[in-house]
C-alpha cells in the first residue's frame, strides 16, 4: 500500500492504495467517480480518457501512485457551476451519443484535441477530428454525429477563448 | 417547437451520460460486496480430469472456490435454447448439454470450469490463476468445414456428425426444375464472416442474495430483463420469479450480445446464495471476446436462375451455419427463420429452396448479432443480384427493377407476407441522392488520378417485430413476442410510462415521451419512461430485432387508448356533456364547439379524488395493454456505396454512402438517422475490417482490439440518409423499425462497389487492403494459365 495525494476535479484527495492500482480504479473504486469507464484492456477504446495536468490520457494505463501531486479532471469535473461545458452541450445538440458508455471518454478527448489545436494555431478540420479520434471507439453512432459535435464545440470553444483574450 | 411525431427532439436522457452520471451495472456497488473471477479453459476441447482448489482457497481474501459439480449438485439447470427447430426428416434438433460451469468436458477456449469469490477483484483474479485444472486434450473442430469432415471429433455425443439440425424451407423439386430451365444461372459461394458484437460496455452482473426473504436481486447488462428472469427461474432453477428481481440499469449497447442469459449471471446468483455475499463480475474485453455470443459465420453455396429477360425463376441455397460449441438462447432461429425467410429479398421469386445445416464447433456459441440472419440473407441475395447483372451484361439497378415486387400484400414462397413497400421508389430516391447519373464522370476523374472508382447497390428487406406470438409459437419459439405497456397518469397530471422495451442507446426516454406528449398535448418533460426493472414493469419481452417502435410503442398506444376513453368519460361526466363531444388538445379536455373544458391535470385529480366520477367507475387513471402484432414489419431500402481503391496498395476509401430507407412512420428523425449511422458503421466493419479468426486448434487469434479491427472514426464517412415513408398497415403508428437496417443493408453495397472498382467479383469479407490488392492483381493478370 502506498499513500497517494492528488487534486481531482479541483478537490484535494488522499488515499492508501495497493501499488498496482490503476488511475481508473482509483477514480471509480476509491473516489466513486464512475463516469470514467473501462471498455477494453489494451488501451484501445478510450472510454477511460481523463485529463492529467491538462492533457488527455487513458486512465487504464496509468498507475495511481505515479500521479502524486497531479491535477486530474474527469467527466464529472468539466461543467462549471452547473453550466455544461460547450463540448457536453454539443454532444446533446448533435446526438453524439447513444448508449453513453464511450461518451465521457469522447468528450474528454474532444476537449483535449480542441485545446491542443488552438494552442498550436492549427485548424481542426473534419479529417483532423477523425484522425484525432484514433484512440476512442464508439460502437453506436458510426462517429457521424461525434465528429459534428466536436466540430461545433471547437467553434464555440474558440469563440470563448477569443472572448477571454 | 413541436415535440410530436416527426420532430427532431434532443434526447432527454443525454444529461446523465454527458455529465458522467449514467448508472451502468459496474457502477453499482452494494454493502458486503465480493467479486467473482472465472477459471476458464485454455483448450478448445478437452476432458476435465481433476480440479485442485486447495491453493486458491488458501489465498488471501478468498471466500470460496466453486466448481461445476457443486453447481449442478445444487440443482442449477443447464442453459437452454429457446427456439426448437426440427430437421427436414422431422427429428428434433440435437441440443447438447451446457452447464454454466463445465463438469467433465470443455468445448471452447473460455468455457468456464470454476469461479473464485474473493474480497477484491484483484484477489479473485489472482486466486483464479491458482486453481489447478488438469485437462486431457481432445481433437478440435474449429470451423463448420472441419466439423463436417468424415471422422471429425464429436463436439456433443448426441449430435452425430456435429449436425444440430438439417433444416429446409421451400420447394426443392420446383426450384430444381426452374433452375434447369433457366436461361442463365449465377452461382455463388459466399462466406459471411464471423463477428464479435462488441458493445462498448462489457457484460457485468451484481447478484445480491437476501437470506431473510430468500430473495435474489440481479443487476445485469441485459436487453431483456424480464426474459432473463423468466429463464433464470423456469429453466435454471435459481429462484422462482417472485423471489428474483432483475434490473438492467443503463446498458452500454447490446447489438444482440446482451439478449442471452450467460453462465456468468447464473453463477453469480448461485454464488451469492452459497457465500452469503453479494457477488459482482465484470468482463474485461478479452473475456468478452471469448464469452459474448459471436454472430454470422455462414458458408453458403447458392444458385439463382433467370429467364432470357432477366426475370428470376428460381433460387436455391445451401448454408452451413456455425453455431459454436453450445446452442445459445436463440441460436437455432437466427440461421433458419430469421435468415431463409428473407431469401426472396425485394424480388418476386416463385421458386425458392433453402437448406441450412446448424453445426457444432469448438468455438464460442454463435447467436443473433445486429440483424441476425437478415444480414446474411441480404448479403447473399444482393451479391448474387449484382453478380448476375455483371454476368448478363445488364445494369444492376435495371436487373433489380425488373424483379421488384410491385404490389402488396405479397406472399413469398418462404413464409413471409410482405405487407407494404415501395422498392422502386427507394431505388429512385437512392439513385438521385447518390447522383448515380454523375458516376461515370467521377469514375473518369478518379482514373485520371490513378484511382479505381466503383459503385455498388444493396436493396435490402428485413423482417422486424417478429410476431404474432401464435405464429412464432408454431415455428418453435419458446416465448411470445408481444410487448406490454402501462400508462400511469398521476393526480397532478404527469405521466409515467412503464414499458417492457429496454433502451440501451435507442433513446426511448425521448421517443416514447414524444408519442405520449403528442397524444395528450403535454410537454414531454411531464412524461417519464420507466423500464429495465422487473419490480416496476410487470412483464416485457425486451429490445432486439428492431421491435421497440413497432411493438413496444404500439403497446403504449393501446394503453393510451384506454386512458383516453376513461378521461373522456370523466370529463363528460364533470362537464355534463356527451362523451362523443369530448376532445383532448393542448393539455386540455374540452367539449368541442364550446368553451367548457377541464385542464389535463384537473382530470387526473378528479380520477384520484373520486369525488365526482360516473356511477360505477373505479377511481384512478392507470391502464395497461399487452400488444401482440398481426404480422412482422418489413423495413426496406436502397443503399448505394461509392468507393475508391488505390491499385498500388489495395486501400479502399468510401467516398460516398447513401441510404434511402423506408421505415414507415418516423417518430424522431435525428434518432432514426443515428441508428442508421451506427448500423452502417457496423456494416462497414463487417465488409472491410472485422473478422473473428480461430486457428485450427480452436485458439482465438482475434481476442483484443489489437487484433480485432473495430471501425474507427477515420474508417467511415459521413452518411447521407433519405427517408421513404410507406406506412406499415399492421400497427397503429405505421412503424417498421430502424435499428438493424444499417448493419443489414451495408455490407453488400460495399463489396459490390469494391468488386465493381477492381473488376474481380471474387472477394470475401472483410475486404482488407491485402485481399483487395490480391483480387485486383488476379483480375489484371492476363490469363497466363490458359
Amino acid at each position: 500500500m502506498t499513500k497517494v495525494s492528488m487534486k481531482v476535479n479541483g478537490k484535494a484527495v488522499s488515499r492508501d492504495v495497493p501499488d498496482n492500482t490503476l488511475l481508473v480504479e482509483f477514480l471509480r473504486e476509491q473516489l466513486r467517480l464512475t463516469g470514467t469507464h473501462v471498455g477494453c484492456d489494451t488501451s484501445q477504446c478510450g472510454a477511460c480518457t481523463v485529463h492529467v495536468n491538462g492533457r488527455a490520457i487513458k486512465s487504464c494505463t496509468q498507475l495511481a501512485v505515479s500521479l502524486e501531486g497531479a491535477e486530474v479532471t474527469t467527466i464529472e469535473g468539466i461543467a462549471n457551476d452547473g453550466e455544461l461545458h460547450p463540448m457536453q452541450v454539443a454532444f446533446n445538440d448533435h446526438h453524439g451519443l447513444q448508449c453513453g458508455f464511450c461518451t465521457p471518454g469522447m468528450i474528454m478527448a474532444g476537449i483535449d484535441m480542441v485545446n491542443r489545436y488552438q494552442a498550436q494555431g492549427k485548424d481542426l478540420t473534419e479529417e483532423a477530428i477523425r484522425f484525432e479520434l484514433e484512440g476512442n471507439l464508439c460502437r453506436c453512432t458510426g462517429y457521424h454525429n461525434i465528429v459534428k459535435a466536436i466540430d461545433d464545440a471547437a467553434g464555440k470553444m474558440t469563440g470563448m477563448a477569443r472572448a477571454a483574450e | 417547437m413541436s415535440t410530436g411525431i416527426g420532430a427532431r427532439v434532443k434526447r432527454k436522457e443525454d444529461k446523465r451520460f454527458i455529465t458522467g452520471q449514467g448508472r451502468y451495472t459496474d457502477d453499482v456497488r452494494v454493502d458486503n460486496q465480493a467479486y467473482a473471477a472465472f477459471v476458464r479453459s485454455p483448450h478448445a476441447h478437452a476432458k476435465v480430469t481433476s480440479i485442485d482448489k486447495s491453493e486458491a482457497e488458501a489465498a488471501e481474501g478468498v471466500i470460496a472456490v466453486l466448481d461445476g459439480r457443486q453447481l449442478t449438485g445444487d440443482g442449477i439447470g443447464n442453459l437452454i435454447c429457446g427456439w426448437a427447430v426440427s430437421s427436414k426428416d422431422g427429428s428434433p434438433m440435437n441440443m447438447g448439454p451446457w452447464s454454466a460451469l463445465a463438469t467433465d468436458r470443455v468445448r471452447y477456449v473460455g468455457d468456464a470450469v470454476a469461479v473464485v469469490i474473493a474480497e477484491t477483484k484483484q484477489q479473485a483474479r489472482d486466486a483464479a490463476e491458482l486453481v489447478a485444472v488438469e485437462y486431457e486434450e481432445l481433437p478440435v473442430v474449429a470451423s463448420s468445414t472441419a466439423a463436417l469432415e468424415d471422422g471429425a471429433v464429436q463436439v456433443h455425443d448426441n449430435a452425430p456428425g456435429n449436425i444440430v439440425f438439417d433444416w429446409e424451407i421451400g420447394d426443392e423439386a420446383a426450384t430444381d426444375a426452374a433452375l434447369a430451365g433457366a436461361a442463365h444461372v449465377t452461382e455463388m459461394r459466399v462466406v459471411n464472416n464471423r463477428l464479435s458484437p462488441n458493445p462498448m460496455e462489457p457484460r457485468s452482473a451484481v447478484a445480491i442474495y437476501d437470506s431473510a426473504e430468500d430473495h435474489y436481486t440481479l443487476y445485469t447488462t441485459s436487453q431483456n430483463p424480464h426474459v432473463a428472469r423468466l429463464v433464470l427461474s423456469a429453466f435454471y432453477n435459481v429462484a422462482p420469479e417472485h423471489k428474483l428481481r432483475v434490473i438492467a440499469p443503463d446498458v452500454g449497447g447490446g447489438f444482440g450480445a446482451k439478449i442471452y442469459i450467460y453462465p456468468e449471471e447464473i453463477t453469480c446468483l448461485w454464488a451469492s446464495m452459497k457465500t452469503g455475499r453479494s457477488v459482482k463480475w465484470t468482463a474485461d474485453r478479452s473475456e468478452a471476446f471469448v464469452t459474448d455470443a459471436h454472430g454470422r459465420d455462414h458458408v453458403t453455396h447458392a444458385r439463382m436462375g433467370f429467364d432470357a429477360n432477366g426475370k428470376i425463376v428460381g433460387f436455391k441455397v445451401d448454408t452451413h451455419a456455425n453455431l459454436g460449441a453450445y446452442m445459445s438462447l436463440f441460436s437455432s432461429a437466427t440461421p433458419t427463420y430469421l435468415y431463409a425467410t428473407l431469401l426472396s429479398g425485394q424480388y418476386d421469386i416463385q421458386n425458392i429452396y433453402g437448406n441450412v445445416k446448424g453445426i457444432y464447433t469448438n468455438t464460442v456459441p454463435v447467436d443473433a448479432y445486429r440483424g441476425a440472419g437478415r444480414p446474411e440473407a441480404t448479403f447473399l441475395v444482393e451479391r448474387t443480384m449484382e453478380t448476375a447483372a455483371r454476368e448478363m451484361g445488364m445494369d444492376p439497378a435495371e436487373l433489380r427493377r425488373r424483379n421488384f415486387i410491385g404490389s402488396f400484400p405479397h406472399q413469398t414462397p418462404v413464409i413471409m407476407t410482405y405487407d407494404a413497400g415501395d422498392f422502386a421508389g427507394n431505388l429512385d430516391m437512392g439513385q438521385a441522392a447518390a447522383d448515380v447519373a454523375g458516376f461515370p464522370a467521377r469514375k473518369a476523374e478518379a482514373a485520371s488520378r490513378g484511382k479505381l472508382r466503383g459503385l455498388g447497390y444493396s436493396c435490402y428487406i428485413e423482417a422486424c417485430g417478429i410476431a404474432p406470438s401464435a405464429a412464432v409459437g408454431s415455428l418453435g419459439a419458446g416465448v411470445g413476442l408481444w410487448e406490454s405497456a402501462e400508462v400511469r397518469v398521476n393526480p397532478v397530471g404527469t405521466i409515467e410510462i412503464l414499458t417492457g422495451s429496454h433502451s440501451h442507446g435507442q433513446g426511448h426516454e425521448t421517443t416514447f415521451a414524444q408519442i405520449v406528449g403528442e397524444r395528450f398535448g403535454l410537454p414531454i418533460e411531464n412524461v417519464s419512461i420507466v423500464h429495465g426493472d422487473t419490480d416496476k414493469v410487470q412483464f416485457g419481452m425486451g429490445t432486439y430485432g428492431s421491435r421497440s417502435g413497432a411493438v413496444g410503442m404500439s403497446a403504449i398506444v393501446k394503453a393510451m387508448d384506454k386512458v383516453e376513453a376513461k378521461v373522456k368519460k370523466i370529463a363528460a361526466h364533470v362537464l355534463e356533456a356527451s362523451e362523443d363531444d369530448i376532445v383532448i388538445e393542448g393539455g386540455a379536455v374540452k367539449v368541442a364547439g364550446t368553451d367548457k373544458q377541464m385542464l389535463w391535470h384537473e382530470v387526473g385529480l378528479a380520477a384520484y379524488t373520486a369525488h365526482n366520477l360516473p356511477a360505477g367507475m373505479e377511481p384512478g387513471l392507470k391502464e395497461t395493454a399487452f400488444y401482440d402484432p398481426v404480422n412482422f414489419t418489413f423495413p426496406a431500402g436502397c443503399y448505394i456505396a461509392e468507393v475508391e481503391v488505390d491499385p498500388e496498395t489495395g486501400v479502399t476509401k468510401i467516398i460516398q454512402f447513401t441510404a434511402a430507407d423506408d421505415f414507415g412512420t418516423v417518430i424522431n428523425p435525428m434518432i432514426v438517422e443515428g441508428q442508421v449511422h451506427g448500423g452502417a458503421a457496423q456494416g462497414i466493419g463487417q465488409a472491410m475490417l472485422e473478422g473473428v479468426v480461430y486457428d485450427e486448434d480452436g485458439q482465438l487469434l482475434t481476442g483484443s482490439y489489437m487484433d480485432y479491427c473495430m471501425p474507427r472514426a477515420d474508417d467511415v464517412p459521413f452518411y447521407r440518409i433519405e427517408h421513404n415513408k410507406t406506412i406499415c398497415p399492421g400497427n397503429p403508428l405505421g412503424m417498421k423499425g430502424c435499428g438493424e437496417a444499417g448493419a443489414i443493408g451495408t455490407p453488400p453495397a460495399i463489396i459490390n462497389a469494391i468488386t465493381d472498382a477492381i473488376g474481380n467479383n471474387d472477394l470475401q469479407m472483410p475486404a482488407t487492403p491485402l485481399k483487395v490488392w490480391t483480387a485486383l492483381q488476379a483480375a489484371q493478370k492476363p490469363m497466363a494459365a490458359e
